[in-house]
């Protein structure tokens, strides 16, 4: 690694500020006012504040339907992110084989990026919408059973699920392919030689070798889907049928900005965030053990 | 990692632009400018503009801005934050369920009081009751009605024609309903009998009022914020069973919250439907086959006939604006609630006219011959009895006990609970949040 040196002091500092000014303004200081939000009972307009302590968080915590909505915030979270790390690398071994038109598979395979969460939303939505979607309708040539998610929670939350995954790929997929074309070709080589197969390759070289891609990505798929996976959710299930795709970034969204009890929101968003950096910090601590850096 | 160039060359535009931003001139303005944020979407969108067109038109001192601000929650959020800055639109469309909130909460001007400091002349007696009901506290009238409907039954008559029904004829009562669905399925006419849009409102809301019975206590909420849900009684429990029995064989659909069930009417699937009656404007445009309407299938005995309740939104004038900017909103406030434009408004979106001139006007000029179904609305509203059940619900943060029931109709629909299970939580739940509002609310 290079170190860079500064001769100008301050220029640094200068470098480093629209970053800072960026993660204070939306970040630290929205994360102080919820903190605060959620100490009160708020009126709609915000025109009265009545300091209730811990009242908000009392209240959660002794409400099934906020625990049902973190068991469907850890599915989500896990399905989403052995989907789209798997899926990616995958895809990702696929893409650096020498294969004619590479580039074009992977620009494509980039794609998916690109698209707004909300927009992935609705474009499963057309295909997948038990009234008017274009699958069911084929689907209901060939089967019976019916895939109406408005009523069958499991397969709400497997479809929130694959379509979140999906807009992730294109991410991951660039990172890990990155990390594969990194790995020197004579060590591979060298294994072939040893008469390892694709699978033993795989398993001893390969992926130790792009763990720390692994770790990074599992890391940040995670909180991505803790927090930004609101888009697809909104465009799609609005949390139902039921509360079965209820997570918790949603819930603290519709009582907060649909049923106004911002208290109870912000009381939310500071467990979902403890919960997040707890998580993170976890990952940390044991996985990264696992990590080969070179 | 973008290099440090690109970095300062980013924040370099982000200076210049905020500098000019800054020193851009505002151009010198000749009308008062008066905002009017809204969540009209589609045809309805242009019939708003249309209708502020005709005002900024018809005067020459004010210019009504009309912006859409995304769905009805979009859009009173959207007003709640810039209320908070100091930054409210003069007026804001909120819909029926929101109405409660408005009231408490301190940021409105209310339209009988407006119209009083204007001096303009509003003859408040000439509004259709079950509407002027809805939206009035002591009998004053808080935001102008705009865009008010209720729920009817849209039926596909070559779907009748063809399994040996009168097409002349829609279903009176639910027994009809489930019969004519048999015949329907049976030949082969459509895949299934009915389905429902906008869930709680058509299904619980309404059919508590249509069949007298109360929604919530305390006048279903009129009468004070401490009001329970009444809705795990033996009527709603009856109505959701039957529902749920008449999925089997597909007598009934369930096709999910607000208009998402629409397609299965209009491709044919359902030979009928219960959803508002503001659909007919897009029905008649898109509809490929022959439909018509009919009132609310109603149980018979030992239940007596109600009236249907509106559904919709009004008008809210926020306060704290200065009084020439208030004689703008007033008179605009006025303009739409005048007869000919009530007219106008009717015929091109299919809401309901809100005062009885318009209403007597329009029969007058046969438009109701003309097109039977602009009627049913009118007739569901007015020609039944008006009684306490009936006069509409108001309840605190009536947003999210929506929410709770229709997330409990889907839990009951799915099988996951039995219809009395599922209504005992929504109203244990609703119950929480109505005591939650009034704490936040105790003045």
């Amino acid at each position: 690694m290079q170190r860079t040196v500064f001769r100008n002091r301050y220029l640094p500092y200068l470098l480093v500020f629209p970053q800072m000014v960026v993660t204070v303004l939306f970040f630290f200081w929205p994360a102080l006012k919820s903190l605060q939000l959620s100490l009160y009972r708020v009126s709609p307009f915000g025109d009265s504040m009545t300091f209730v302590g811990l009242a908000n968080f009392a209240k959660l915590l002794g409400d099934g339907e906020y625990y049902r909505s973190v068991a469907n915030s850890f599915v989500f979270a896990g399905g989403v992110t052995i989907l789209a790390v798997g899926g990616s690398l995958l895809m990702a071994a696929l893409a650096t084989q020498k294969i004619r038109g590479l580039s074009v598979y992977r620009t494509l395979i980039l794609w998916p990026y690109g698209v707004a969460p909300a927009v992935a939303g609705i474009i499963f939505l057309f295909i997948f919408h038990p009234t008017y979607g274009i699958l069911p309708y084929v689907l209901s040539f060939i089967t019976a059973y019916e895939f109406n998610w408005l009523l069958k929670g499991w397969i709400a939350m497997t479809l929130v699920i694959v379509s979140t995954a999906w807009t992730h790929l294109g991410y991951n997929i660039a990172f890990y392919v990155a990390g594969l074309l990194a790995i020197p070709g004579a060590v591979l080589e060298a294994a072939d030689v040893d008469g390892a197969g694709p699978l033993r390759r795989f398993a001893s070289i390969i992926f130790p070798l792009v763990s720390p891609i692994t770790f990074y990505l599992v890391t940040l798929n995670m909180v991505f889907a803790f927090f930004e996976s609101f888009g697809v959710i909104d465009a799609v299930t609005k949390g139902g049928p039921g509360d079965a795709t209820m997570i918790m970034v949603y819930k603290l969204y519709k009582d907060g900005f649909i049923g106004l009890n911002l208290g109870s929101s912000g009381a939310q968003s500071v467990i979902l965030m403890a919960l997040v950096i707890g998580l993170t910090m976890l990952q940390f601590k044991y996985a990264e053990k696992k990590v080969t850096y070179r | 990692m973008p290099r440090p160039t690109t970095m300062m060359r980013s924040a370099a535009w982000a200076c210049a632009l905020l500098v000019a931003a800054i020193l851009a001139p505002t151009p010198a303005l000749a009308k008062t400018e008066i905002q009017f944020w809204h969540a009209m979407t589609g045809q309805l969108n242009d019939a708003t503009n249309e209708l502020v067109k005709q005002f900024n038109e018809s005067q020459s001192e004010y210019e009504v801005k009309p912006l859409r601000k995304g769905t009805y929650p979009e859009t009173l959020t959207a007003a709640i934050a810039a209320y908070r800055q100091r930054q409210a639109p003069h007026i804001v469309q909120v819909f029926e369920a929101g109405t409660q909130t408005m009231l408490l909460s301190g940021a409105v001007n209310p339209v009988y009081l407006l119209m009083k400091e204007q001096e303009v002349a509003v003859d408040w007696k000439d509004f259709i009751a079950p509407v002027a009901g809805y939206y009035s506290k002591d009998g004053n009238l808080y935001s102008m009605p705009f865009n008010s409907s209720t729920p009817i039954l849209y039926y596909n008559r070559d779907a009748f024609q063809k399994a040996g029904l009168d097409p002349s004829k829609p279903p009176q009562t639910w027994k009809q309903v489930e019969d004519y669905s048999k015949k329907i399925i049976a030949s082969g006419a459509a895949k299934c009998g009915f389905s429902t849009g906008w869930p709680s409102w058509t299904m619980v809301e309404n059919m508590h009022a249509w069949h007298d019975q109360p929604f919530a206590t305390k006048r279903n909420g009129f009468d004070g914020l401490d009001a329970q849900l009444l809705i795990n009684k033996e009527f709603g429990v009856m109505h959701l069973s039957r529902l749920t029995e008449w999925q089997k064989g597909n007598i009934y659909s369930y096709g999910g919250r607000q208009g998402t069930a629409d397609p299965k009417f209009i491709n044919g699937e359902c030979a009928m439907y219960i959803q508002s009656s503001a659909l007919i404007g897009g029905f008649t445009r898109g509809v490929k086959f022959q439909w018509g309407t009919g009132q609310l299938p109603f149980w018979g005995p030992p239940y007596t006939k109600a009236t249907s309740i509106i559904g919709g939104a009004t008008l809210w004038v926020m306060k704290g604006k200065p009084a020439n900017e208030n004689r703008g909103t007033a008179k605009f406030l006025k303009f739409i609630s005048e007869p000919n434009q009530q007219m106008w408004w009717h015929v091109t979106t299919g809401y309901l006219a809100i005062s009885n001139t318009a209403v007597k006007n329009l029969e007058a000029g046969y438009h109701f011959k003309k097109f039977p179904d602009q009627y049913t609305a009118f007739a569901e509203l007015t020609k039944g009895k008006a009684t306490a059940n009936s006069q509409g619900i108001r309840l605190g943060n009536f947003v999210q006990i929506r929410d709770v029931v229709e997330g409990e109709m889907e839990n009951i629909f799915a099988g996951k609970k039995t219809p009395k299970q599922g209504l005992d939580d929504a109203v244990g739940k609703s119950n929480d949040i109505l005591k939650e509002f009034a704490a936040a609310n105790k003045q």
